[in-house]
């Protein structure tokens, strides 16, 4: 996303667009990453009970994944997993595209 | 029909509020601004205006009534003075930042420590980096006409910014003067109905106040700011001009006195001008070519009338009613570096006077005129009429 010159913003700040917050994508602060082995998985929903973003992604009552757009890499979920099914990696190993 | 009644300085930004009959009134009571709230409170409480009097529990409450008022569509007015401006300070910013065009009587008053409730400027110098417009007002008949300019020049489509009305405390703001004052009509026509930007009860299209803006946007929307306040020096003088017609007295940026052959002048704002062309009128009837140069408009801070004005003139002293500890006085700074620029540079002098509303009498004004006639100039500033 491109940023907006100052002659293209509306003054004071205010946001004319209600509800946009969900395009802050807090993810992009994120430094680490959990990468979740599903393998290893019980789903035992520690780290969904756990993760203050509530980015464990759950389908059918089976973790089905992290969203990255607002995982923001706090290492909870990893640590708090009973089985080590999650591994927090440096940010720098994915590709600039893959980060979303 | 224009009529002429006497009142204070207080009274004239209370009448100028009755005929503007804002939306929204936030204040709390502080000296020596009180009798403005006063007088606005008995007009809400006897019909005379359909304003929504917020009567807040401090300064802070206050300013943040008004900020909250005037995002939401309202026009908004309120005062204060010295530590009331000081205990607004964060909010004052908030105004300006959200583009709020609140109008503010300030009644100057010193700030403590020790305690003082007389006048001198430090209170809205404190602000002057704030975002808002300042007008300085040497009489009450200036009080009430900059108030009416005042809620023109806020609300322009190029401007957006918020205004101090400035007075000073006890000399203006109580003492009693002849005011002509307008026909509520004609003010109510000059002023015209308030169309607010973006306002938050416009439900149909909500929209966010005040959301965090950090090292991605502030800095763009402060360039905003930056150029918003430089639309004001043409936007004044068309408001200026515009109620000149109506009320046939003028409202330069800066006013001179006697100055097209003045070759010694001071520099000086709100009353003590009034104190300073008594002066020169005594001195001119001696023949000295003395001059005054009464700065009305500080913020935006007219420099190049400024430097137009004082280039070529043999010597000339700042008076400032406010100080800045550890270095030079506000006024003094701006007008040295006004000219800067300047191929004849006059001599130039400063002078911190009437601190704490220590009285400025006109022959502590004429010694200021005879140190600049006489060559009696230091680079280190005076102080007048503080006991050695």
């Amino acid at each position: 996303m491109s940023l907006k010159g100052w002659k293209e913003l509306p003054p004071g700040g205010v946001i004319l667009e209600a509800g946009n917050s969900i395009k802050y994508k807090t993810g992009t602060w994120r430094s680490i990453r959990p990468v979740w082995n599903k393998d290893k998985c019980i789903n035992c929903f520690m780290c969904w009970l756990h993760c203050p973003d509530g980015s464990i992604l759950v389908r059918d009552n089976k973790v089905s994944g992290i969203n990255y757009d607002y995982c923001k890499g706090c290492g909870v979920c990893a640590a708090i997993c009973p089985k080590s099914a999650i591994e927090m990696k440096p940010e720098s190993l994915f590709e600039e595209g893959e980060k979303k | 029909m224009k009529k002429k009644i006497p009142l204070t300085g207080n009274a004239a930004f209370a009448e100028a509020m009755r005929q503007i009959n804002p939306d929204v009134v936030a204040a709390y009571p502080i000296t020596p601004q009180t009798e403005i709230m006063m007088t606005f409170a008995e007009f809400v409480a006897d019909g005379l205006v359909d304003t929504e009097l917020v009567t807040a529990e401090s300064e802070h409450s206050a300013m943040s009534a008004c900020v909250g008022a005037s995002a939401a569509g309202a026009r908004v007015m309120t005062a204060t003075s010295a530590q009331g401006l000081a205990l607004m300070h964060e909010v004052v910013y908030i105004a300006s930042g959200l583009r709020l065009p609140i109008v503010m009587g300030v009644v100057n008053r010193a700030l403590s420590a020790p305690i003082n409730i007389h006048c001198d400027h430090a209170d809205t110098m404190a602000e002057r980096d704030s975002g808002w417009i300042q007008i300085y007002s040497e009489t009450a008949q200036e009080v009430y006409d900059h108030t009416i300019l005042a809620i023109r020049l806020a609300e322009r489509e190029d401007v957006r910014l918020p205004v101090m009305v400035c007075q000073d405390g006890f000399i203006t703001s109580h003492g009693v003067e002849p005011v002509e004052i307008l026909d509520d009509e004609v003010v109510k026509k000059f002023i015209g109905e308030f169309k607010p930007w973006n306002p938050l009860l416009d439900t149909d299209n909500p929209k966010t106040y005040g959301a965090l803006d950090l090292f991605d946007y502030y800095f763009e929307h402060k360039r905003q700011q930056f150029e918003a306040m430089k639309h004001v020096p043409k936007a004044y003088e068309e408001v200026a001009e515009e109620l000149s017609k109506i009320t046939g007295r003028k409202y330069p940026k800066v006013e001179g006195f006697y100055m097209d052959d003045a070759e010694y002048v001071i520099v000086v704002m709100s009353s003590t001008a009034g104190t300073t062309k008594h002066v020169v009128k005594e001195l001119r009837a001696q023949g000295k070519k003395v001059g005054l140069l009464k700065i009305r408009l500080y913020r935006p801070f007219p420099k190049e009338e400024i430097s137009r004005l004082l280039e070529g003139k043999k010597a000339v002293a700042v008076l400032d009613r406010a100080y800045s500890v550890g270095a030079e006085a506000p006024l003094f700074c701006e007008i040295k570096s006004a000219l800067y620029d300047v191929k004849a540079k006059p001599v130039l002098a400063s002078y911190i006077y009437g601190l704490g509303g220590r009285d400025t009498p006109p022959s502590l004004i004429r010694s200021v005129y005879e140190d600049l006639m006489n060559g009696n100039i230091s680079k280190e500033e005076k102080y007048l009429g503080v006991r050695e």
